[in-house]
């Protein structure tokens, strides 16, 4: 029972969503105001939401409808469970298990290969070809993101979330040191990639490929896919800032912030200009970090 | 009786799709104009998407040719209902002076069903806000 609250209320889908839409609007508002423009009113990620659950589901006949329709629930559940675990850790440091860090890693890594699943399995070519750029997108940021966290491990001795939070508070945040540094600017890179924000929004390219990857999707699975979005948007700054600045809630504004403006302010790259950037420049800053937080700087 | 209720969420937040048949572009030009963030409809809720799966308004221009006319009866298929139509130029309404040519097939409320007509050749972005403004009206049965 208590599980079930968890999960469904706090700190689970519920305020999840809330906060997830918050921070949308912040988003757009933000965005708007760099533009010289008013932007929309604060519940219109809420308007959107209830407008696309009124609208019919197509599924095209070319497709196959099981996994069509059970991929965004998958990614929806496990971004919910990711938020669950990482609240929890907040909020009582004491009471998760060793090794939750790397079950959010993996629950993480579940969205960009439910939204592979669910374009490959809607029967379009453009959905197709915005999987295959999602493909090689995930292949190339997924390094450097997990060398980024593996310095917050490497520099205070231990992989439970909890004592990341814990240790953190008494001896310092890992952004203050050289390798805590380089780390968090790649971290931040790869997570632009990660919640398909510009620079790297080349899989869902509105313009360019016609919504790639959400091409075939509406009514109540585009809802789903639109909410583990701004879901994402929530819970990975939150992630960041626990990694990285020991939890403190002015940072996980300053993340978002630093997102938000990094999106209006770069141009789309191309699919592969995105690897080589991933693979050369983000994963050998990264390992330089690693090799610098083991020396102990 | 849902559908009025869906009809009037719709109002706050319209994606739009636009759906070029055979214009000679200067009202895509407005409608592009009127994106722009000097008139900021995202105030509105109004957003551009790519996709027509994704499309609550479809905003038909151009006089429709013979070859289009089964393609823009298809892409009002493909938009999940409900869904408005909105006819934008004066050869979108009612083809001016292309009414008896060779090649087209009649204005665009033969061929799907049209909620709003935005006069003009092209229209200005005040008169399609304008027109928007009073289909949303409409829709909220004020």
């Amino acid at each position: 029972m208590k599980i079930l609250f968890e999960f469904i209320i706090f700190p689970g889908f519920l305020f999840t969503a809330i906060a997830g839409m918050i921070f949308s609007w912040i988003d757009r508002k933000v965005t708007a105001r760099v533009q010289w423009r008013q932007g929309p009113p604060f519940f219109q990620p809420l308007y959107d939401f209830v407008k696309l659950l009124g609208k019919e589901t197509i599924v095209p006949s070319s497709a196959n409808v099981t996994i069509f329709l059970l991929s965004p629930l998958f990614a929806i559940a496990s971004t919910t469970l990711a938020s669950v675990i990482l609240w929890k850790a907040i909020i009582n440091p004491q009471s998760l298990f060793v090794g939750d860090l790397i079950v959010i890693v993996y629950l993480l890594a579940i969205t960009p290969i439910a939204v592979i699943l669910g374009a490959g399995a809607s029967g379009n070519p453009i959905a197709s070809l915005g999987a295959s750029r999602e493909m090689k997108l995930f292949l190339s940021y997924e390094l450097p993101f997990i060398f980024s966290i593996l310095v917050s491990v490497i520099k205070l001795h231990t992989i439970k979330l909890g004592e990341i939070i814990s240790y953190q508070q008494s001896s310092g945040i890992v952004f203050n040191s050289f390798s805590g540094a380089i780390a968090f600017i790649i971290f931040l890179l790869t997570i632009q990639a990660k919640l398909g924000l510009v620079p790297f929004d080349m899989v869902e390219a509105e313009t360019e490929i016609a919504s790639g990857v959400f091409i075939e999707y509406s009514g109540v699975p585009l809802t789903v896919h639109k909410l583990n979005r701004i879901m994402l948007l929530f819970v990975i700054p939150v992630f960041a800032a626990v990694v990285f600045f020991g939890g403190n809630f002015l940072s996980i504004v300053a993340v978002l912030v630093l997102i938000i403006l990094i999106r209006n302010t770069n141009p789309r790259v191309r699919i592969d200009h995105a690897v080589k950037f991933f693979w050369r420049t983000c994963l050998i800053g990264s390992v330089l970090a690693v090799l610098l937080a083991l020396i102990g700087y | 009786m849902s559908v009025p209720i869906k009809l009037k969420a719709l109002t706050k937040s319209i994606w739009v799709f636009h759906a070029a048949c055979s214009p000679c572009n200067n009202c895509d030009i407005e409608i592009l104009d009127a994106l722009t963030p000097r008139y900021d409809l995202e105030r509105f809720g109004i957003q551009l998407v790519g996709s027509v799966r994704h499309a609550d308004a479809l905003l038909v221009t151009g006089a429709v040719s013979k070859k289009v006319a089964e393609r823009v009866k298809r892409i009002y298929e493909q938009a999940p209902k409900p869904c408005v139509v909105i006819a934008i130029g004066s050869c979108a309404c009612s083809e001016i002076m292309f009414r008896d040519s060779y090649n087209t097939c009649g204005p665009v409320d033969k061929i799907i069903p049209v909620n709003a007509y935005i006069p003009g050749c092209p229209p200005k972005p005040e008169a399609l806000i304008m027109g928007v403004v009073k289909l949303i009206k409409a829709l909220r049965g004020v």
